[in-house]
């Protein structure tokens, strides 16, 4: 396909990487924040095509990982409520809560239904004028124009029984924690390619010169991500500090402005708590009070849940690039993709899935 | 959750207050809505996540990484293995 061929240009690839390791004289550590450019690493092998000295670490970009417990146990609470439906992305339905999963709650009676985009939602909801649907809005600001765009679609037809559980989150602060941590190890960024291409570059300027850490926007394709590590390794090696845009066919420093205004009409920031992690001040979004009507935490009155989390699931040290997940006892023991123990093992973008799916299971077929 | 793939629009119209558009995806047509990309004209490729298009691809600028990394990999070529 076009647009995406040429990026897996397996020729192109080995003679970046072997520019990489021309240019890479000391040790580094470097942070993909994405989970889906951890899936491109893992599927790809890029990792085994850099030099020893080169240290890729896993960051918290996968928004189903880090969807606090909490908002979980909100979603397992809602979608039991008679005549409700429940529409999530597919990935949220084997997310484990204090007490089961959206896929226990199904086999209960409930009515969840998993969609592509909260447009198909919105049609549920114009469908089934009885029931309230309610979607569960997760996701990183590549996924907030869509959801905030369904809200202001439901006010605009009034649609009154379509509402949504908002568990948003942003990156930039999330950079900040992570940099600000006395435990940090990570000496520059490859930034979410997709999310700047709704937001731009525009706020990661100050974080690089606060940190002095090289940020490179990086798309999701072998040769973007290499492409990506190769401008990281050069500005290290140079002792420079920068914002570089390696993603430029999608992503302009001003970014999507007419989907950031959206955003800004339809939520307001907020701190919240990451899954394994804890509370970021400032790193969430949730409805703004102009769109209560379709808070689904007003509507359904959840109030306060108590939750409980797996006391084994290292995910919040890995989600901060401190562990591995195959230096994790239960990983594929207790830990595996259809028992997961943490939300890493079951997201398309978590970490541990991807070592699992790429690394582990070849390992088996090949009798390592 | 944040993947998104680049497709050509081949057709452009309003449904329900939106804009929207079909996108081909090497064969598979699918519908997304265009309204954060209201420049877009068929034949554009945008970039496609959960149903919307967050961005128009620019091709121009595609054509200058490839030709860029090209370089690199000539001098690769020149310098032979690492």
């Amino acid at each position: 396909m076009k647009h995406i061929d040429e990026y897996r240009d397996a020729s192109l690839a080995k003679k970046i990487a072997a520019e990489i390791s021309r240019q890479c004289n000391k040790h580094w550590t470097i942070m993909e924040i994405c989970g889906g450019q951890t899936h491109s690493i893992m599927r790809y092998g890029l990792d085994q095509l850099l030099p020893e000295t080169l240290e890729l670490v896993h960051g918290p970009g996968c928004p189903v990982c880090v969807t606090a417990l909490e908002l979980i146990d909100k979603a397992l609470f809602i979608a039991a409520q008679p005549k409700t439906i429940f529409a999530s992305y597919g990935d949220m339905l084997r997310v484990p809560g204090s007490s089961g999963d959206l896929f226990s709650v199904r086999a209960d009676g409930g009515d969840i239904r998993t969609v592509y985009s909260p447009l198909d939602a919105v049609k549920i909801a114009q469908q089934n004028p009885d029931k309230e649907v309610v979607f569960f809005g997760i996701g990183f600001e590549t996924t907030a124009p869509a959801n905030a765009m369904s809200v202001r679609l439901a006010k605009s037809l009034g649609i009154k029984n379509y509402s949504m559980l908002v568990s948003h989150v942003r990156v930039p602060p999330a950079m900040e924690a992570i940099l600000s941590s006395p435990t940090n190890r990570v000496q520059g960024f490859l930034a979410a390619g997709h999310v700047c291409t709704v937001m731009g570059c525009w706020e990661y300027p100050s974080i690089s010169q606060k940190h002095g850490v090289p940020i490179v926007v990086t798309g999701f394709e072998p040769v973007d991500i290499l492409n990506g590590i190769l401008k990281t390794i050069i500005q290290l090696e140079n002792g420079q500090a920068r914002v570089e845009n390696a993603y430029p066919r999608l992503v302009t420093f001003e970014g999507n402005t007419q989907a950031q205004k959206i955003i800004n009409e339809v939520f307001e920031t907020c701190d919240r708590n990451w899954r394994g992690i804890g509370m970021i001040p400032l790193s969430g979004w949730r409805i703004n009070p102009d769109f209560a009507d379709f808070d689904a935490e007003i509507k359904f009155d959840v109030g306060d849940i108590s939750t409980e989390e797996s006391q084994l699931c290292i995910a919040g040290k890995i989600l901060q690039g401190l562990k591995k997940p195959n230096e994790c006892s239960e990983f594929g023991v207790s830990c595996k993709p259809e028992h997961p123990l943490g939300a890493t093992m079951v997201s398309s973008e978590g970490a541990c899935a991807a070592y699992y799916r790429y690394r582990f299971i070849n390992s088996l077929s090949q009798g390592n | 959750m944040c993947l998104g793939v680049p497709g050509k629009i081949t057709e452009i119209y309003q449904a329900n207050d939106l804009l929207m558009g079909k996108i081909d995806f090497g064969g598979v047509i699918r519908e997304a809505c265009l309204s954060y990309v209201p420049e877009a004209k068929i034949g554009d490729y945008a970039l496609i996540h959960v149903g919307f298009a967050l961005n128009l691809l620019s091709e121009v600028e595609a054509k200058e990484t490839l030709d860029l990394l090209n370089q690199i990999a000539d001098i690769e070529n020149e310098l032979g293995p690492a």
